[in-house]
């Protein structure tokens, strides 16, 4: 375990010295300000309560954002070390491949979660700090909000060590990573969309649909955000969306623990099997 | 003498390419071995057999007493290697990627001052390795394989890029380690460097093992000639009797050179030695390294 902390520690801080974890801090925490400020424009201040509003800009920013952040950290981490030349010389050293996996994904996870909390909290504290009173609730679901972000963030990661672990090449990776994050962020629901449209719910009913999203990371965020307590869902417009929704939140966190679980897993046997 | 490093019958194949074929050898403790070859004989496969990095598709390897490939690590602290073109994260110091490699290999951080030093990079080690030069990085490598007193010391081409001086300090380095007990296996092009350093040599060619001994032992194999140069006195009336019966080669004028089967060597020397009025001086040239390889290549490539 010393070991993958001491690669934990080393991505840290090269994260540091290559100002990854800066640029994401700051473009988080620059757009979450934004969102909080200027989304807060339409509520008016008439009793509203503000932080609920920011919970679901702030959830719609992470779908987009985290999993970007999360694949361009992680799509270059084995194949891009293999390509430089700097794997084979970690390898020879008393260190298990896997240990080298887990320690790339705690010090990513690192970075993602610090700039996670900072960019998002520093949006939360402006708001907090403009005089606005925020009860109790609007804390829990914020801060289980800014919880979720890193476990999608760190379903993301894990996909792009998978990619990472199977490619022969850098651009490869690259490519690949952004194919994936265009189809689960994008194509995925336009998909779903259509396909609704078309079957006009004879084959598919909603436990189809239901599974249909568990197959999806960035879906099952969504759900786990948008529904998670009355005040956010009514500003969402998912209201109705979560009476209907049979899926618990335990489901809900569970399928997004598997994305972590299952491509981490698959790295590591796909590494461990690698050539070098 | 113990054994830190024995291969038996190590067969690698990658798909339809087999880059080490039927490779046996025991490589002792306290021993600088050359491990000599053309581009894609085998040398850094078998290197990377010894650090356990690929499993054999047959055979045993065995690094102090233990399968490097079992995912045991205890021989793996014990172990120094400096890869081909080695290669560092860009953005950190020299000291910061000394210092992990010395976490990962449980030793104190403390020392890596000194090792620095020793390399002659303490005054470079703030500095993030993207601003060194090809021979501050291969430096760098350097420290980092010595990190921990290894009892192996794998070396890929440790000595391109750096300077004449810097080399010395290395086989400085290297000799102490070997009087120390370690086995230090030098990859290597620069067989004239070898030559002077290296106790045992191991000749591969395309996957074979063409030949394993000291030097001594090759030449005796071999039964190369020795090279006898006669330098004549400036205006030698003529060449002594014994020397115009010989097949020999004439430069500039007053230099000649024979070539003497080593049962012939001694002889040869005698008379030159007696020719006093003719021949100034004598130079013997035992065949080098380098022709010793040339002709192992040539008679495996003969015997199909």
């Amino acid at each position: 375990m010393t070991n993958a902390l001491v690669i934990a520690g080393k991505e840290i801080q090269e994260g540091v010295r290559n100002r990854w974890v800066l640029a994401t801090t700051l473009l988080l925490a620059a757009l979450a300000l934004t969102l909080t400020f200027l989304g807060s424009a339409p509520t008016g201040s008439v009793g509203v309560r503000a932080l609920d509003v920011v919970i679901v800009s702030l959830s719609s920013l992470t779908i987009f954002l985290l999993p970007l952040i999360g694949l361009l950290i992680a799509h270059d981490a084995i194949v891009g070390e293999m390509e430089r030349g700097t794997m084979l010389l970690l390898l020879s050293y008393p260190v298990g491949r896997w240990q080298v996996l887990i320690g790339k994904f705690v010090g990513h996870l690192a970075i993602l979660a610090f700039a996670t909390v900072i960019g998002y909290g520093a949006a939360a504290a402006a708001l907090a700090a403009t005089g606005v009173s925020i009860d109790a609730e609007s804390w829990v679901a914020f801060a289980s909000m800014i919880g979720s972000s890193v476990l999608l963030g760190a379903a993301f990661v894990s996909v792009g060590y998978l990619i990472s672990a199977l490619v022969r090449d850098r651009g490869t990776a690259a490519g690949i990573a952004i194919g994936i994050w265009l189809l689960l962020v994008l194509i995925f629901d336009m998909a779903l969309l259509g396909l609704l449209a078309v079957d006009q719910g004879r084959v598919i009913t909603a436990p189809v649909v239901e599974a249909l999203l568990l197959l999806n990371p960035a879906d099952i965020y969504r759900l786990l955000n948008l529904t998670a307590s009355d005040n956010v869902s009514m500003f969402a417009g998912m209201a109705g969306l979560a009476d209907n929704l049979s899926l618990g939140r335990n489901v809900l966190l569970l399928a997004l623990g598997t994305w972590v679980a299952v491509p981490l897993g698959l790295a590591a046997v796909a590494f461990s099997r690698r050539e070098l | 003498m113990t054994a830190t490093v024995t291969l038996e019958g190590v067969v690698k194949r990658y798909g339809p390419v087999e880059a080490v074929r039927g490779v046996t050898f025991t490589l002792p403790a306290g021993e600088i071995v050359a491990l000599v070859g053309h581009n894609g004989a085998g040398k850094t496969t078998l290197l990377k057999l010894m650090l356990g990095l690929i499993r054999p598709t047959s055979g045993d390897v065995r690094v102090l007493d233990e399968n490097p490939s079992a995912g045991e690590f205890a021989a793996r602290k014990r172990l120094g290697y400096l890869p081909e073109n080695v290669a560092f994260n860009a953005s950190l110091t020299g000291r910061e990627v000394l210092a992990f490699y010395a976490r990962l290999k449980r030793q104190p951080v403390s020392g890596i001052a000194s090792l620095l030093d020793r390399v002659g990079l303490s005054g470079a080690s703030g500095r993030r390795i993207g601003t060194y030069s090809k021979g501050m990085r291969q430096r760098l490598g350097l420290a980092q394989a010595l990190l921990g007193a290894p009892r192996i010391l794998l070396l890929d081409e440790p000595t391109t890029g750096l300077d004449p001086a810097l080399r010395l300090t290395f086989y400085e380095i290297v000799r102490e380690l070997r009087d120390q007990g370690a086995t230090v296996v030098l990859c290597s092009h620069a067989l004239t460097e070898l030559e002077e350093r290296a106790e045992r040599v191991i000749i591969m060619n395309r996957g074979l093992m063409v030949a394993n001994g000291t030097l001594d032992e090759l030449r005796h194999l071999t039964q190369l000639p020795t090279r006898i140069r006669l330098h004549l006195a400036a205006k030698p009336t003529a060449l002594p009797d014994w020397l115009r019966s010989m097949n020999y080669r004439r430069f500039n004028g007053h230099v000649v050179e024979l070539d003497a089967s080593p049962g012939k060597k001694m002889e040869l020397l005698r008379w030159a030695a007696a020719s006093a009025d003719t021949v100034d001086d004598i130079d013997v040239v035992p065949p080098t390294l380098d022709e010793l390889y040339v002709h192992f290549l040539r008679s495996q490539e003969a015997a199909p």
